[in-house]
């Protein structure tokens, strides 16, 4: 019975017009990030890194770690900050929404025919009102070693 | 743990390290009682402790061990196999420790075996037992206790001065520090942008008070390199026993300091390094008395502080590398070609020993084969920023040299720019800043390789924005940072070059490790983070075809580079006195030394015929005579095609250091005085000899622009702070020229004289710093003069009107070092932009 009224705390957000979430736990801070820097020979996924308050951040590109495609035009807005590993990442995202509480019991798993670099990293979805939340597992989307070697 | 237990264990570890090598001192001076009450004292401290915590096991073994020793200090002869004993037991006790450092308790055994031999030789000595035993084991106890008490006595002198601190809580202290060193450049960076009276006073201070903290933590870290080599005498005693060798340690400067991070690190590569001297390195006796050696063989180890580094030298007097051997090996496993081999000096060669899978050993023995080889050693140098390098000669022995940094947490670096955008080079890699493009230095490519002709010699170059895929445009201007990575010279090509920064590493993050170009990122003052360049991966980047190009070997730097490190090489000298006399080094073209009948005199001058040109000869003071005969030894400063000479007794030294002038000198030639290396140097002014030689040297210098030397005018109608700023400026590499008013000049530029940078006080009587730079400004020929502003009060009034006539800095008068940035910034921008 528990199991069906258990609520779990999910901060959203958007790239592309598709909404996205993380489990509130996972989630260390939210920020703009500014003057990030490249670095060269890095991977894609990797947006560069930057000064967060005397800490080095690694900027994570999500939209390409997503394999979403890519808007020129604009840059990312907003940074979803999350420790991994005594680590400081950076998730780029375009907006942050707000924290929502679903139950547990609502979370579908990812559809079989989900785009498969998005499966991958992807823990479940969710049926909201008028669009659909991606439940993204943090620790695939970390993960960049396995799916280079995977590639 | 126990906390008791814990710090018994950290302090019998501590003396038992202590005590393996004041064994190895007992066996060679058997009679030096200071040693024997040395040890005696820490082996009974060992017992006391023990029995204090009922470790039985570790007590028993100690009292065995210190009854025998109270035989030695009785006069009992030493023997070798009576400190073998010692030495097992010692060993033993150590397994022990290890033991219950683990689990907490000592482990089950049994010590019969160790206790029965060191019974065995206590009595050996003493022939019949006799029946005064007891009393004289009486005497030992009352002794012992007598030594205790003093040794208790000795203890509560050292409580009072010093106590134990968590390793952790130090580390924990030189990050928090780091992190204020960070935030203060930042500040410092910020009141520098918008400068605001009410800040600079108090973030002086503030900065002042850091960088003592920073010294104060970065002090509590250092340790003497002596603790890393405490175990090295038990290493060569057990070799030489297993070997059959006769083998002396010698130890110099054992207690020159380095931080314990480095320490730590360099510990293993030393000890196989003196495993290799003492293995391969050394002949047996034999074989030394076949080639006339004593049969005795030294390994010397010693470690000296030089510039920001510190030097460790290991060498031994046994048969040197085979350098026939190594290149057959290097041919045989595909490292180089018979006509490679054949194009290498034997250095060169000698360097192969530090490729991965490199053995020469004809057998491997146990000492050596244990899987970790000379690229072992390179490799965890290198992991820690520093260098290794060797020298051997047949017959004569091998050197090797170990330069590492005294710490790792904060390191010089040049930040550079590459492909628009910003990186941080480690200042201990680099050698020398080139300028790069039309002119003298020009990038030419053979082929697709670009290259650099550098005092005769070819320099590989490697473009740093293509090494990171940033631009692949050609651009044939721009600085090569001549950078050293083992003995491999390469330069790397870079846009711009900004300045030196003292910059905390920070470790890289794991998604970017693979980079093996980077080696960790760091927030520059401004609070942006850089990426620090690995000279190692350059190197690797800039692939195999230049690992077999010629490694080239470095003379003393030419006078026509720019150079921005802290650290200045200086010739040390005599002349006429007995106290040293020093010069930058990288204003020398040559030492000489010329036969005494070659110099003629004409017209009162001294002169000699150098390289088919007449070149004066100059003393630097009355003192100086000319020697009569034999060799007479110079210093010939050259400019372009004309070339003067400076009479010196002897030539001393060429030292790295800081060049720090602390008391400025009113004397003509004297730039004044500062210590290098421990004595006080007269600091001499070659700028005043120049026009000695030739009239017009510096009106020629003046049209000309390629000196390498900036030439700052510096106006302020202070005495005082003309006299503290010209040999401040002076002696960070630049030409000054200091006049006591705008007037003055005005004048001075109007006639044609070039100068770099203007750095005026604001406040001057008549015509102040804001009229002159207006002056300036609205002059022909002077309004791209860059002009720094020196001002007691800076208010955000001044600021904005500076601004409006034209001043590209400001600077506080008592910000010695801002203004020296400030001159370094805005003559690298008059370089990149000409």
């Amino acid at each position: 019975m528990n199991d069906t009224t258990r609520l779990s705390d999910f901060v959203t957000f958007a790239i592309g017009g598709q909404m996205f979430g993380l489990p509130i736990g996972r989630v260390q801070d939210v920020f703009k990030p500014s003057r990030v820097t490249r670095v060269p020979l890095a991977g894609a996924e990797i947006a560069g890194v930057l000064n967060l308050r005397g800490r080095i951040v690694t900027a994570i590109d999500l939209r390409n770690r997503l394999g979403l495609e890519r808007r020129q035009d604009e840059k990312p807005a907003m940074a979803i900050g999350i420790e991994y590993g005594n680590e400081s990442f950076g998730l780029l995202v375009d907006s942050v929404g707000e924290v929502l509480k679903l139950p547990d019991a609502d979370c579908e798993p990812n559809p079989i025919n989900l785009d498969r670099r998005l499966a991958r990293v992807c823990a479940g979805v969710f049926r909201l009102d008028e669009s659909l939340l991606v439940v993204l597992d943090i620790d695939r989307v970390l993960d960049l070693g396995a799916e280079a070697a995977a590639a | 743990m126990d906390d008791l237990l814990q710090e018994f264990l950290t302090e019998t570890n501590e003396s038992l390290n202590l005590l393996d090598a004041e064994l190895v001192r007992f066996e060679q001076e058997p009679n030096n009682s200071k040693i024997l009450s040395n040890i005696f004292r820490l082996v009974h401290t060992i017992k006391g402790t023990c029995g204090f915590l009922t470790l039985s096991r570790l007590e028993a073994l100690a009292h065995a061990a210190e009854t025998l020793m109270a035989k030695f200090r009785d006069g009992m002869p030493v023997t070798v196999e009576a400190v073998t004993v010692i030495l097992s037991t010692i060993d033993r006790l150590k397994m022990i420790l290890d033991e219950i450092a683990t689990k907490e308790q000592e482990p089950k055994g049994d010590d019969r075996d160790l206790i029965d031999q060191l019974g065995r030789m206590t009595r050996a000595e003493n022939p019949p037992p006799q029946p005064a035993m007891p009393d004289e084991l009486v005497a030992a106890q009352t002794e012992d206790e007598r030594s205790e008490k003093a040794a208790d006595e000795r203890g509560d002198k050292l409580v009072a001065h010093s106590i134990r601190v968590n390793v952790d809580t130090l580390d924990h202290l030189m990050t928090t520090v780091s992190e204020l060193v960070l935030t203060r450049n930042q500040l410092l960076e910020i009141v520098r942008r918008n400068e605001d009276s009410d800040f600079k006073v108090p973030l002086q201070r503030l900065s002042n008070v850091t960088a003592e903290l920073q010294e104060g933590v970065m002090k509590t870290r250092m340790q003497p390199i002596g603790n890393a080599w405490q175990k090295l005498p038990r290493v060569v005693r057990d070799l030489c026993t297993e070997l059959g060798k006769d083998i002396e340690l010698e130890m110099h400067g054992a207690d020159t300091e380095l931080d314990r991070q480095v320490l730590e690190l360099v510990k293993d590569p030393l000890t196989h390094l003196v495993r290799n001297c003492a293995d391969h390195g050394i002949e047996s006796q034999t074989e030394r008395a076949a080639v006339g050696k004593a049969a005795k063989g030294t390994i010397r180890l010693s470690a000296w502080h030089q510039g920001g580094h510190i030097i460790i030298e290991i060498s031994d007097d046994g048969r040197g590398l085979d350098v026939a051997t190594i290149s057959a090996k290097a041919i045989e496993k595909g490292l180089a070609s018979e006509a490679e081999i054949a194009a290498k000096s034997d250095a060169e060669i000698c360097n192969f020993i530090f490729t991965p899978g490199f053995s020469t050993a004809a057998q491997v023995t146990s000492i050596s084969g244990r899987g970790v080889g000379m690229d072992v050693v390179r490799s965890n140098i290198e992991q820690i920023g520093g260098t290794v390098d060797l020298k051997s000669a047949r017959l004569a022995g091998t050197t090797f040299t170990i330069k590492i940094p005294l710490t790792l947490a904060i390191v010089s670096a040049l930040i550079v720019e590459a492909g628009g955008e910003r990186f941080a080079i480690p200042q201990l890699a680099v050698l020398e800043l080139v300028r790069a493009g039309g002119g003298e230095h020009r990038i030419e490519r053979i082929k697709d390789t670009p290259v650099l002709r550098l005092r005769n010699k070819l320099l590989p170059l490697v473009f740093l924005k293509e090494v990171l895929r940033l631009d692949t445009s050609h651009d044939e201007n721009g600085f090569v940072v001549v950078t050293q990575v083992g003995n491999q010279v390469f330069g790397a090509v870079v846009d711009g070059v900004f300045h030196t920064e003292e910059i905390v590493i920070k470790p890289m993050s794991s998604k970017l490790r693979h980079i093996t170009v980077f080696s960790g990122t760091t927030i520059l003052g401004d609070g942006s983070v850089i990426m620090i360049i690995d000279p190692n991966g350059v190197a690797q980047a800039l692939g195999r075809a230049t690992t077999t190009a010629q490694a080239m070997k470095f003379e003393p730097k030419d006078h026509d580079e720019v150079e921005f490190e802290d650290v200045t090489s200086l010739l040390v000298f005599r002349a006429g006195s007995q106290q040293p006399k020093a010069v930058p080094l990288s204003l020398v073209t040559r030492l000489e030394e010329i036969d005494c009948r070659q110099i003629e005199i004409s017209d009162g001058r001294h002169l000699v015929q150098y390289r088919n040109q007449l070149m004066p000869l100059l003393r630097i003071n009355t003192e100086t005579g000319l020697k009569k005969e034999g060799a007479q030894p110079i210093l010939v400063f050259s400019d372009q095609n004309r070339s003067m000479g400076l009479v010196v007794d002897e030539i001393v030294d060429i030292v790295e250091d800081r060049l720090d002038i602390e008391v400025a000198s009113d004397r003509a030639g004297v730039l004044g005085y500062a210590v290098v290396k421990g004595s006080t140097t007269e600091i001499v002014d070659v700028g005043h000899f120049l026009p000695q030689a030739f009239e017009d040297w510096f009106r020629r210098r003046d049209a000309s622009v390629t000196w390498h030397k900036r030439k700052i005018l510096l106006v302020d109608d202070s005495a005082f702070f003309r006299d503290m700023l010209a040999p401040l400026i002076k002696a960070a590499g630049y030409h000054v020229v200091a006049v006591a008013s705008a007037a003055e000049a005005l004048a001075m530029l109007k006639s044609d004289t070039w100068f770099d940078v203007v750095v005026t006080d604001v406040e001057m009587p008549e015509m102040d710093g804001f009229a002159l730079a207006e002056a300036l400004r609205n002059a022909q020929g002077t309004a791209a003069i860059p002009i720094i502003a020196l001002s007691a009060m800076v208010s955000a009034e001044a600021i904005q009107r500076g601004r409006e006539v034209g001043f590209h800095d400001f600077v506080a008068k008592f910000d010695r070092a801002g203004l020296i940035a400030a001159i370094k910034e805005q003559s690298v921008d008059l370089n990149r932009a000409a």
